[in-house]
């Protein structure tokens, strides 16, 4: 990710400054190295472990990560070079001269034995135990050099108290090796910086601000650090047990919705490469499990996409044409639960901006409990709503005090992929092997602008089909080429684009005639939005926007918290690497491309339910009371 | 503290030197001839490492950075040290002098004085000191009329952390971070003080350096071995008559030493502070050099009437504290080490797990990320070695 060129970690964990030659045919742009006697050419400045993998030559790592700058810490990647004395960490080494590597000595072997021997002997835990039992790179690790015994011995006794304050993560640090992949995640990719560690020799250990539990502090529960962690000493909070129980009861009516990006990587819980979407295969096996019904989180993104484009609509409409100052803009969208935290912690002044739309998972919470309660007679006392996510803050997300509109707790629990994978596999499911099914009724199959929700840029890709088209009365087809918007796709950290608006309008659709008359205010009008992913990104757009930079003048932006969106969502299968994300944004855009209906306002379900339900149409009193929300000023101090 | 200067005997450190001496000598050379004066001189660093300061300093001349940094690495924090603050207490000149050559040298405009944390109280006549030299535009802008040379000194506080010596914790330490050491390379000299080009160098290594700009290369060599130039001096304590810090050339006999200081009955001599190697009787003839016995300076002498494994649980306890705890091998495997010694003490051992355990501390020395948890299992080894018929058989192992 480009984004990673400004670093805010401890020098200590930077790569060498050196600048990678550009044009490696010119002179000492590469170098020619050895490792185990045979002759490879790398850039300058290729550290000893990529080198080894240009050469097919493969070196255990535990507290390296792809996404994250280097550490050196764990030791298991030692090599010798030689004419060194010590062995060289080769995540961390540099290559600026024409070394001579070997990477299986005796002293190598020897080294790593013992480097893993020690974190054993340190580490609390019986993987049989586990959750991370059979996808743990500690065990992988074991397992790779043939541990069969503890050789320095092995505690028996957890040092540190479980800390389960948190709804999303739970911070088992007795299992914690001290990779501190974590802290460089919170700090350094998602600049959020909760963890850091604290203490000194033995002592040291992963810890909060003053020590405080989780919930305690500025955590935005986005789970990134638990999809880094080579452990189980970080996980998510898993009601599955409850979710078991609740399907067990005959009294209970257990639904659950399943969203875009778990459908596109559940796959790999599955052994099978990254970037199958197993969609209709999941709907057969969630009703083997027992759900009564299963939904679409994608016909509430369809809703979103409506609500928050109308509201889009009112702010831009207040603002030009009633010249009112209290309106905010830039409006930023709000469907990621850990993206809203962040902003409720580091940029409370901005909190007008958020659109007031509920999330997906929570507007479907809240219809749930009512229109479909209504509808199909069931008490919504019974009811158990359950949500399929790639996301570990939307367990906080529906765990908030105001997220109770239909008069009960909207969403029951949050269920990530890895959970939903473990729960499918416990009911001897194979769900690769499962015969396809549609969702279940009154809300169907939704649109791929929902779908697309799962990727960064999407809601905003999704939210452009249906605005340009609302204004200019024209077919988003015609104007972007097979209706993708390009512009907005893709890993890049922030994303910028115009969109002129011309002066042929069409009429203003019924669904919001009552909103604005006509749309000759907005002739000449160019709408500016914006996209970040990535809490990281996340605060250079804010902070451009605080400075008065070019991002304060955009209309709409879009925020997701985790790196790639969704579908790196910190409930998400482990491990994650940018070319994982890519295959898994890939299956969601193809997936898109294969429907008929790929445009919100264009879903006969939506039509529908503001024909039969609200009645008064989107941003009305009913669609403000069930889809909308408020949010919460934090700040940085939690007292 | 009176700060009242004592007049020490030595023939290089501790010879005749006048405040501004070097600094003169130094602006009146082109800067590539103190590069090769140093070079001629052969001096190492002295605050334990061993690098010869002209390459150090070649690296760091050569850069085209714009900014440069020069640090003087006055932490002190090795056990049995205390050479650099009898330096900074009763020879400021030689080592604030040396700072200055070092930034004339290789282009640096601002140095930091890195000072221990239990130092604090000779913060203030260092300050003062350092207000005098600016007064005399030994510090400040082009100093003593050399028209572009600007550079001043400001002291910094450690805190008390061991590792904060190492020079890489110890530039983390300045920026402001934990003190954890980096990843080498890169190293100081390239990626130093915010990211920047950086001398570290000790206390000791700064003074010598005053001294050989004003007597030259050529002098220094004709001290110590051919290995091994120069004097040092060696912060000498334990069982002994005379502990202190003592000018001698490199090359002096551990006897001699025990001669000097008036000890008696000696059973060991640990060489070069916790992370050090300890000597039985029968190495007493090795001499203190880089390339025999080497030493950022701390000597600590143990007679009879001292237990060997009350010793090495001392020093285990002490790297299992101190270590920063950042690498595997160093944060467990001296907690490790520690227990062994622990499992010695109460007899509950094999003779096969303690050879486990040397095996573990011979991985520790080329595995671990900086030089401490590559020196710690150092007495372990040593002290196990060289006192084995104490440790184990004296008793049958029991040394309660
Ligand atoms: C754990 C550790 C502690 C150290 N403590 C000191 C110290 O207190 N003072 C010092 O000068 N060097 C210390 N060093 C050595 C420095 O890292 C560095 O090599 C030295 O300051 C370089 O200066 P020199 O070349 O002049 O010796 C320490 C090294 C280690 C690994
Ligand atoms: S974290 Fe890994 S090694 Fe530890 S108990 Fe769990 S599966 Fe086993
Ligand atoms: S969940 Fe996110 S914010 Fe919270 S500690 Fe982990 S990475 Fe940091
Ligand atoms: S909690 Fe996990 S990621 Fe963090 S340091 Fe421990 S093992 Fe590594
Ligand atoms: S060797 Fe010890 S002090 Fe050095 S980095 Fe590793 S843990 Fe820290
Ligand atoms: S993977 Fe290289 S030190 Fe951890």
């Amino acid at each position: 990710m480009d984004s990673r060129k400004d670093y805010r970690a401890p020098l200590s964990q930077q790569p060498l400054t050196i600048e990678k030659p550009t044009d490696l045919t010119a002179i000492g742009g590469t170098i020619t190295v050895e490792i185990n006697e045979k002759k490879v050419v790398v850039p300058l400045g290729t550290t000893i472990l990529d080198a080894c993998k240009m050469a097919g030559i493969s070196i255990p790592t535990l507290c390296h990560h792809e996404d994250l700058c280097i550490a050196g810490v764990c030791r298991i990647c030692v090599v010798e070079v030689e004419g060194m004395r010590t062995l060289q960490a080769s995540c961390a080494f540099p290559i600026t001269a024409p070394i001579k590597i070997k990477t299986s000595t005796p002293m190598v072997r020897k080294a790593r034995r013992h480097i893993i021997d020690l974190m054993l002997s340190e580490h609390y835990g019986e993987c049989y135990s586990c959750v991370r039992n059979g996808n743990c790179e500690l065990q992988n690790l074991a397992k790779e050099y043939g541990v069969d015994g503890y050789t320095f011995g092995h505690v028996d006794k957890p040092r540190y108290e479980i800390d389960r304050s948190s709804y999303a993560v739970i911070r088992d640090m007795s299992k914690c090796i001290l990779c501190k992949r974590c802290v460089r995640t919170c700090i350094d990719l998602q600049e959020v910086g909760v963890l850091e560690s604290i203490g000194r020799g033995d002592m040291t250990h992963i810890s909060t601000f003053l020590e405080k539990p989780l919930s305690d502090v500025i955590c935005i529960n986005c789970g990134q650090c638990i999809n880094r962690c080579p452990t189980a000493a970080l996980r998510a909070n898993d009601p599955s047990d409850e979710i078991w129980r609740a399907i067990d009861d005959p009294k209970k009516h257990v639904v659950i919705q399943t969203a875009p990006s778990p459908r596109a990587a559940i796959c790999e819980e599955f052994g099978m490469e990254a970037g199958t979407s197993l969609t209709q295969e999941l709907n057969t096996a969630l009703k083997r499990i027992g759900f009564d019904k299963v939904f679409d989180t994608n016909f509430t993104a369809d809703l979103t996409i409506i609500e928050e484009g109308t509201e889009l609509i009112i702010r831009l409409y207040k603002a030009l044409v009633g010249k009112d100052a209290s309106v905010s803009l830039p409006q930023f969208t709000s469907c990621s639960p850990g993206w809203v935290k962040y902003l409720e912690h580091y940029y409370p002044e901005y909190l007008d901006n958020l659109s007031s739309a509920k999330s997906p998972q929570q507007m479907f919470g809240s219809l749930i409990k009512t229109f479909y309660a209504q509808k199909n007679g069931v008490n919504p006392e019974d009811i158990v709503s359950v949500a399929l996510m790639p996301c570990s803050a939307k367990k906080f997300e529906c765990n908030r005090p105001e997220m109770a509109d239909s008069g009960y707790k909207d969403v029951d629990y949050g269920l990530t992929t890895r959970e939903m994978a473990k729960m499918i596999k416990e009911a001897g499911i194979n769900l690769p092997e499962m015969p396809k099914s549609h969702f279940d009724d009154p809300f169907g199959e939704a649109s791929g602008a929902g779908l697309i929700f799962g990727a960064t840029g999407g809601v905003m890709e999704a939210a452009i089909r249906t605005i340009v088209e609302f204004i200019t009365g024209a077919k988003a087809e015609d104007i972007f080429a097979n209706a993708n918007v390009v512009d907005v796709r893709g890993f890049d950290g922030i994303k910028y684009m115009e969109i002129p608006l011309g002066d042929k309008f069409g009429p203003v659709p019924g669904l919001i005639a009552h909103l604005v008359p006509n749309w000759d205010w907005l002739k000449g009008a160019t709408l500016k939005v914006a996209v970040a992913h990535g809490t990281a990104n996340a605060k250079k757009v804010m902070d451009d926007i605080k400075a008065g930079g070019k991002f304060s003048e955009c209309h709409f932006i879009e925020f997701m918290a985790c790196p790639g969106g969704c579908l790196g969502g910190g409930g998400q299968p482990i491990p994650t690497t940018p070319e994982i994300r890519m295959k898994r944004a890939q299956a969601i855009y193809a997936e898109d491309e294969s429907l008929e209906l790929r445009k919100s306002h264009e879903n006969p379900h939506i039509t529908k339910i503001y024909e039969e339900f609200l009645t008064e149409g989107p941003c009305s009193h009913l669609s403000h009371k069930l889809l909308h929300t408020h949010y919460v000023k934090r700040g940085k101090y939690i007292i | 503290m009176i700060m009242e200067k004592t007049k020490r005997e030595g023939s290089v450190i501790f010879s005749e030197y006048k405040r501004g001496e070097g600094i003169k000598a130094a602006l009146g050379k082109k800067r590539e001839d103190i590069l090769l004066e140093l070079r001629e001189s052969k001096i190492k660093g002295r605050g334990g490492a061993g690098f010869p300061t002209a390459t150090k300093w070649m690296v760091v001349a050569a850069s085209t950075a714009e900014i440069k940094y020069v640090i003087c690495n006055a932490d002190e924090g090795e056990p049995g040290t205390f050479k650099d603050r009898v330096l900074l207490v009763d020879y400021p000149e030689l080592v604030f002098d040396g700072m200055v050559i070092a930034g004339y040298t290789i282009g640096a405009s601002r140095g930091i004085v890195y000072l221990r944390g239990e130092y604090e109280y000779v913060r203030k006549p260092l300050e003062d000191y350092l207000e005098s030299m600016r007064k005399d535009n030994l510090l400040g802008n082009n100093i003593l009329g050399k028209d572009g040379f600007d550079f001043d000194i400001t002291i910094r506080m450690g805190s008390g952390a061991y590792i904060c010596g190492e020079e890489t914790a110890l530039i983390e330490s300045l920026e402001g971070n934990r003190g954890e050491a980096r990843n080498k390379p890169p190293y100081p000299v390239n990626t130093g003080f915010f990211g920047r080009p950086t001398v570290v160098n000790n206390v000791e290594t700064l003074a010598a350096v005053s001294h050989i700009l004003v007597k030259g290369g050529d002098w220094f060599r004709q001290h110590g071995t051919d290995k091994s130039t120069g004097s040092k001096l060696f912060s000498i304590s334990g069982d002994c008559e005379k502990p202190g810090v003592y000018e001698l050339p490199w090359g002096t006999k551990l006897s001699e030493i025990l001669f000097l200081v008036g000890a008696k009955n000696t059973k060991a001599i640990q060489v070069g502070g916790a992370s050090g190697i300890c000597l039985n009787k029968t190495q007493f003839d090795r001499t203190l050099a880089y390339e025999d016995a080497a030493t950022g300076g701390s000597i600590m002498i143990f007679n009879e009437s001292r237990n060997m494994i009350h010793i090495l649980k001392n020093f285990m306890e002490f790297f299992v504290e101190e270590s920063c705890g950042q690498c595997t091998p160093c944060r467990i495997g001296n907690v490790k080490l520690l227990e062994g010694v622990k499992m010695i003490q109460s007899g509950e051992y094999t003779f096969d797990y303690i050879e486990k355990l040397i095996d573990l501390g011979r991985t520790m020395q080329v595995a671990s990320k900086c030089g401490l948890g590559q020196s710690s299992p150092n007495p372990f080894i040593s002290i196990l070695e060289n006192f084995k018929d104490e440790i184990f058989n004296g008793n049958g192992g029991y040394n309660g």
